[in-house]
């Protein structure tokens, strides 16, 4: 910034650092790797979504020749996953395989076809055993044994159930109470780019190339799995093709072209199908929801109990998080003076699910969305109203200890109020417009394993060469890369062209921890502010030793530090200090609420959204078309305006997605259309246009007041377009995604005097532990905690 | 990634030389035109060939007679769908060609290739690893069909969006075999099986397509699909109609995607005969039509839907036929934005 207060670079709509090189195809992405004496890796998957393996004859695949090794679950025995607490996952499993898909053997060849001809000629005896297909199933006795060997009862994997304040009396409180049923239903990233990885071996040392967003955790897993010590072990993200929260994961094919790369001696390159990326998975749970609200005659919150029930797949991931996630952040935009919250996550014979763009918050959020809206008909209310009188304040804590600081929901709300014409729209049949809100993290307080690091690490080096920014930050496409160039850019008075990047290398970088829960923009910006403002600090004083004048009159800016050149005034810095390095480093504060399980939920800053879909539905076919989308999103402050529209866009695009058509389905045990072309996702002539409104409320502990902006803008649009449905048609599709056979059923009950409405009929059972009961915040804790600093 | 197998891959100059070769080698040979169908089917082993016989030489050139139209079977998708002389008098036709998939499919798909497109189930158009592990169907490597397992026979879908409407327009292929050439209505071209759904012999190459209508037929074709682009029909009404005024003196229905072979609705056709074009026909009509129509769940969305959107695609089609502006249109999905 210059002295006058003017920014240099933030907040001008600048193309991305790395956008010729993507768009002229001279990014290295993970499969364009291609090293000599590369072997090619096949991996056997498992044709039974549960089954024990009784053995593996893989003499045949060794007989072919140009085969050069392969591995079963005897040469990776070590167990992974990415929570500390669910290390349930094998890179190759020996003893038992819990989904269609599951890896069992792998192939290094010569070539591809005969990795995959030496895959399919691997002998497997298997037991089958009684696949679990839904949250129902997994709830009961499993006829055969429970599909992992920890949680329960049966194949029950996690239960939560906490308290906020005192529920029971506020619903006595309550003029109304109101109950509703809600089933969001499951779907997967879809990147364009499969998941592709190649390693090599040479002294000692493994070096691996992944398309992932986590380099930190991939290397953490692979040391374990290897039993190498990390200084052994190099993990670079290549130029990325797409992660939506589905490259988080370390992933069984890392640690297998590592494997194999040791044991061959030559790089080994494996690069998933289509088809196995939908196996890999880690997408949205299918969540099963019940609300429960009470309200007074104003529609003013009194108490709410929401439970869910999420379909985990088969293994852990994430999801111990998304169960609790499920549950967090109803309270950070409406305000609910008492809470209770009852979670259940439950292992079924299905690729497991983990994070996707929004984790564990869209599902809620279209119920909670659906619900108020519901409750605001119940009492004659405009929906809209009803659920600004509940908003939250800015810098207040949630019931369930969550620190809200900015806050720009009002301000949302009447941009998309305003454009769209909600408010005076014209009724009729066929047509409708839907409301919704949201609101999403810009990065997770917690880290995935307890320490007192930092959560990000940045270097700056300046020479006579110029700028250079170290940062284990992975870009995935969002542009971080672009972020980070554009910060020290700004601090330096360079543009961020002028600023070389150093990213998403275990080896060269210090650590980040990655590119989930939007934390890079606020956490690698604050550090990349902390070591941009220390060199800055030096090439003034330096500047200002020369100029013989106070280094306040110093003016950074336009290439210049003073009277001298960037590089001019470098020569002088490095002079006078020695080599010019600085670090800087962020650590969120420590702001979890005293209770188990509060890791999840706490963030640093909220993003807020609100939202408005139009839509044509006819009532004949059930067919939806949505015309217009009104978005406007509260970024805190836009460093990229471009970027953060390009995140809106992309969010509305993937929520659409969801909202209309997506389905991770399974028929017979089997994912019913892994492909491109089955699994339906919006094309292009599928998208309405977008009008995006960029709010500002400039958070004050952002990166310039950033916050983030890639989650949130998704997680209104479901519960928007079912609303408008209703606007049009009179049905509530309770549901996702809205397919038109939905429409017509639900018109045809309403036609014969039934609930108009399709949705889940109950919510089922379950045995949830007893509930810990949690005081609520004291109502000054920040300020009090601020006044002590 | 999936990788094609390996072919042999053979370049004849001509039609016969062709069909000759095909003659020849038999089962374990295979015509290619676009490839748009056919590599991703080799990419999940959906065929077992050894050589591929490029039919690259086929005419891509478009004949204007002065009723008939002859239409290369080389001519892509896309210059099918432009060309002005279709747009003009086979409107229904290059509106067909031009709903099939996406813009860089049709550059490259071909007139030839669309009638003779396989015919589809989503048991079947997976990859061998998940054939293998649902169990292979009789279509490929398998014994039963996995949709209506107590069936004799295979029920996968005719999913071609010009051949309904190349029969409703009675076109004609001219077909060229080892031993000489011969045309045969498009009507004739399919069998009603979801493997043996082509009734011309496996080495005979279609050359041309020939459309030829009465001055006053009109013909319209519409199509169901989920999103705007990509996706084959999962149900599509193809409607040439000849008026007198406004009376119907002949009329053609034929529906896509709802049987093994493109299903002539000829019970609706005759209702419809002789009689009026107002509303109330034309939703008589379609309701006779969609009668026939039995869609199974082997594609996309349910069969109970999809079976009700055949009434929705031929009210459509007979309405954008007999109407300059169609008024009651109902926006289909999969149908672009305006």
């Amino acid at each position: 910034m210059t002295p006058n207060g003017k920014f240099g670079v933030i907040g001008k709509p600048l193309p991305k650092v790395d956008a010729v090189a993507k768009v002229t195809g001279r990014a290295i992405y993970a499969d364009d790797m291609l090293l000599p004496r590369t072997l090619h890796c096949r991996i056997l998957r498992s044709p039974h979504p549960h089954a024990r393996i009784l053995s593996i004859d893989t003499s045949a695949a060794r007989r072919i020749p140009g085969v050069q090794a392969v591995i079963t679950g005897a040469d990776l025995p070590i167990k992974f996953g990415i929570l500390p607490v669910t290390q349930d996952e094998r890179a190759l499993e020996h003893e038992k395989v819990r989904y269609v898909g599951d890896p069992i053997a792998a192939v290094a060849a010569i070539d591809e076809e005969i990795a995959a001809a030496a895959c399919d000629a691997i002998g497997v005896e298997y037991e089958v055993l009684d696949a679990v297909m839904s949250i129902d199933e997994a709830l009961v006795a499993p006829k055969d044994e429970p599909i992992q060997d920890y949680g329960g009862p049966h194949n029950i994997h996690k239960l939560v159930a906490l308290e906020f304040g005192d529920v029971e009396s506020g619903f006595t409180r309550a003029d109304h109470i109101r109950e509703d049923v809600f089933f969001f239903q499951g779907s997967t990233h879809l990147p364009m780019e499969q998941h592709s990885a190649t390693a090599t071996y040479m002294d000692g040392r493994i070096t691996l190339w992944s398309s992932t967003q986590v380099v930190h955790y991939v290397h953490r897993a692979l040391s374990k799995v290897l039993e190498l010590p990390m200084n052994r072990i190099r993990v670079i993200g290549a130029a990325h093709g797409g992660g939506f929260g589905g490259k988080t994961d370390p992933f069984a094919h890392e640690m297998i072209v590592c494997k194999l790369a040791m044991m061959t001696g030559r790089p080994v390159k494996c690069t998933l199908t289509r088809e196995e990326v939908f196996y890999a998975h880690r997408g949205r749970h299918p969540v099963l929801m019940w609300v429960r609200t009470g309200v007074t005659r104003d529609g003013l919150i009194t108490a709410m109990h929401f439970r869910t029930a999420l379909d985990g797949g088969a293994y852990g991931s994430y999801g111990v998080a998304s169960t609790f996630y499920t549950g967090a952040l109803q309270t950070v935009t409406y305000d609910i003076p008492a809470y209770r919250f009852e979670g259940c996550r439950v292992f079924t014979n299905k690729p497991p699910c983990g994070p996707k763009r929004g984790h564990g918050t869209p599902q809620p959020r279209f119920a909670l969305e659906l619900h108020l809206e519901k409750i605001a008909l119940d009492l004659g209310i405009d929906p809209v109203d009803l659920k600004q009188r509940n908003f939250v304040k800015a810098h207040t804590r949630t019931v369930n200890w969550l620190r809200v600081t900015s806050c720009g929901l009002d301000e949302c709300t009447e941009r998309v109020m305003t454009a769209s014409g909600y408010r005076n729209r014209e009724k009729r049949p066929g047509h409708g417009m839907g409301f919704a809100i949201s609101s999403y993290l810009s990065g997770a307080g917690t880290a995935i394993y307890w320490n007192d690091m930092p959560h990000s690490e940045v270097q700056i080096k300046v020479d006579r060469g110029g700028v250079t920014a170290f940062c284990g930050a992975m870009d995935i496409g969002q542009g971080s890369d672009s972020v980070l160039a554009t910060i020290v850019a700004e601090e330096l008075g360079l543009q961020p062209a002028d600023v070389r990047l150093v990213t998403a290398d275990t080896d060269t970088t210090p650590i980040d921890l990655g590119s989930y829960s939007s934390r890079v923009t606020f956490m690698a910006g604050n550090a990349a502010i902390e070591a941009g403002r220390k060199m800055r600090g030096m090439l003034i004083e330096a500047v200002a030793a020369k100029m013989k004048c106070d280094a306040a009159a110093i003016e950074v800016g336009s290439g210049r530090i003073g009277d001298f050149s960037f590089e001019e005034a470098s020569v002088l810095a490095e002079g006078r200090f020695g080599t010019l390095t600085t670090a800087g480093s962020y650590t969120p504060p420590k702001i979890a609420g005293p209770y188990k399980g509060s890791g999840v939920g706490p963030s640093p800053a909220y993003s807020y959204t609100a939202c408005v879909v139009g839509l044509d539905a006819d009532a004949r076919t059930g067919l939806v078309r949505v015309n217009k989308i009104w978005i406007a999103h509260d970024v805190g402050r836009a460093i990229n305006p471009l970027l953060v529209e390009g995140q809106v866009e992309g969010s509305v695009y993937m929520g659409l997605g969801e909202a209309l058509m997506e389905e991770q389905a399974f028929r017979k045990g089997l994912h019913k259309w892994p492909s491109m072309l089955e699994y339906k996702s919006p094309t292009f002539l599928d998208m309405p246009e977008v009008e995006t409104f960029i709010v500002e409320t400039v958070d004050p502990e952002g990166p310039y007041g950033a916050k983030e902006a890639g989650q949130g803008p998704l997680l209104p649009v479901p519960p928007a377009v079912c609303s408008a449905v209703y606007d049009a048609l009179g049905v509530w599709i309770d549901e996702v995604p809205v397919t038109p056979e939905k429409i017509v059923e639900a018109l045809r009950r309403k036609q014969k005097g039934e609930p108009a409405r399709f949705g889940p009929a109950r919510f089922p059972t379950i045995p949830y532990p007893p509930t810990i009961k949690v005081e609520p915040p004291p109502k000054d804790l920040d300020r009090a905690a601020a006044a002590s600093i | 990634m999936l990788r094609l197998p390996r072919f042999k891959y053979l370049r004849p100059k001509t039609a016969r030389e062709a069909a000759r070769m095909a003659a020849d080698l038999g089962p374990r040979a295979m015509f290619v035109a676009g490839g748009t169908d056919l590599f991703p089917k080799l990419k999940r082993r959906q065929f077992d060939i050894e050589t591929l016989i490029a039919l690259d030489f086929l005419p891509r050139d478009i004949r204007n007679g002065s009723i008939d139209c002859v239409v290369g079977a080389g001519v892509t998708l896309a210059a099918a769908s432009r060309d002005e002389h279709l747009t003009q008098s086979f409107a229904g036709y290059a509106e067909a060609a031009g709903l099939v998939s996406s813009p860089p499919l049709r550059n490259a798909g071909t007139v030839g290739g669309n009638l003779c497109v396989d015919t589809r189930c989503n048991y079947y158009d997976m990859t061998y690893e998940w054939r293998k592990a649902a169990g292979f169907c009789m279509k490929k490597d398998g014994d039963i069909c996995l949709v209506a397992p107590s069936s004799p026979r295979c029920w996968a879908v005719s999913s071609s969006d010009t051949a309904p409407m190349a029969i409703a327009l009675d076109c004609v292929v001219s077909l060229t075999g080892p031993d000489g050439e011969r045309e045969l209505p498009v009507s004739a071209l399919y069998r009603d099986d979801g493997i043996e759904y082509m009734a011309k012999q496996p080495s005979e190459v279609v050359t041309s397509l020939k459309l030829s209508a009465h001055r006053d037929t009109r013909t319209a074709y519409a199509k169901v699909r989920r999103r705007g682009s990509i996706d084959f029909p999962i149900a599509g009404a193809a409607v040439a109609i000849q008026l007198d005024g406004d009376r119907v003196v002949r009329c053609r229905i034929v529906l896509s995607a709802v049987a093994s072979h493109p299903l002539e609705a000829t019970a609706a056709e005759a209702f419809l005969k002789g009689k009026r074009v107002e509303a109330d026909a034309i939703r008589e009509t379609a309701d006779i039509a969609a009668k026939p129509a039995k869609p199974l769940d082997n594609a996309d969305l349910s069969h109970f839907w999809r079976k009700r959107m055949v009434r929705i695609v031929v009210e459509q089609a007979l309405l954008e036929a007999t109407t300059k502006t169609p008024g009651s249109k109902v926006k289909l999905l999969g149908q672009p934005q305006e």
